[in-house]
């Protein structure tokens, strides 16, 4: 599944990511928010389901290789977060759901 | 012997938020020299978190990466406050970073575990009052 099609199932708010950049596969999940956990544990092409909103969510996304970051309980990235993520082309996305609720939806879609 | 190329960056100790752009400069070179992506990922893993640990603790430093098709060495050297128990600090969980570092979504003391989990070599040279030199080897064949 690509990360277009995860953000029209699951209705997420689509803060950055060109749509030709949202045609990146997602396969499989991974929820924290210690940047060095999920820097480790993020693996690529997953998406990295956190309540983190600063900047350097961008950096560990990208580093990492995730596909997308999905933000949880309706928290908004900063300006600068979504400055960052523009110029490192990484697809930030929003939900008003739990990181659970996100994640259990994930594994109905068979991520 | 294979070809090195030296690349040389100053990690600025007082802005947070330009943490990880030397790693991300330096994942987009390999990317680009076509290195294989779990290589680059290895290499973006372990340098960011040396830069993160040169900005938490030690005020910033200096990044020497040589890049050969054989192998990846990076050394980070800073004057912060060297590291007074070393085996402490390589544990999982071990941190001495502050509360507005922790509310920022780091100190969760996976730092150096992590440098070590994703390098082939890693060799802590460390003074406390002096500075922490770290060398860091990942190798790019398979």
């Amino acid at each position: 599944m690509t990360v277009s099609e995860l953000a029209t199932r699951l209705d997420l708010k689509v803060y950055t990511g060109e749509q030709s950049t949202r045609e990146r596969c997602v396969s499989g999940c991974y929820i924290g928010d210690l940047l060095s956990l999920a820097m480790s544990k993020v693996q690529m092409d997953s998406a990295w389901i956190t309540i983190q909103t600063n900047m350097n969510i961008v950096a560990v996304s990208s580093l990492a290789d995730g596909a997308c970051i999905i933000i949880a309980d309706g928290f908004v990235p900063d300006d600068s977060t979504l400055e960052k993520a523009k110029e490192q082309e990484v697809i930030i996305l929003g939900s008003e759901l739990s990181a659970y609720d996100i994640a259990k939806k994930l594994a109905e879609l068979g991520i | 012997m294979a070809e090195v190329m030296k690349l040389h960056y100053v990690v600025s100790g007082d802005d947070f938020t330009r943490a990880g752009e030397t790693s991300s400069k330096v994942k987009k070179t390999l990317n680009q020299l076509g290195f294989r992506p779990e290589v680059v990922r290895k290499v973006a893993i372990a340098m960011y978190e040396g830069e993160i640990n040169m900005v938490i603790h030690a005020d910033g430093g200096t990044i020497d990466v040589d890049i050969s098709s054989d192998e990846i060495v990076i050394v980070m050297q800073d004057k912060g406050p060297g590291i007074p128990d070393v085996e402490k600090a390589m544990q999982e969980g071990f941190s001495t970073a502050s509360n507005n570092v922790r509310e920022l979504g780091f100190g969760a003391g996976m730092g150096l575990p992590n440098i070590k989990k994703y390098s082939d070599v890693m060799e802590i040279d460390t003074q406390v009052g002096k500075g922490t030199k770290l060398r860091i080897v990942i190798y790019a064949k398979e």
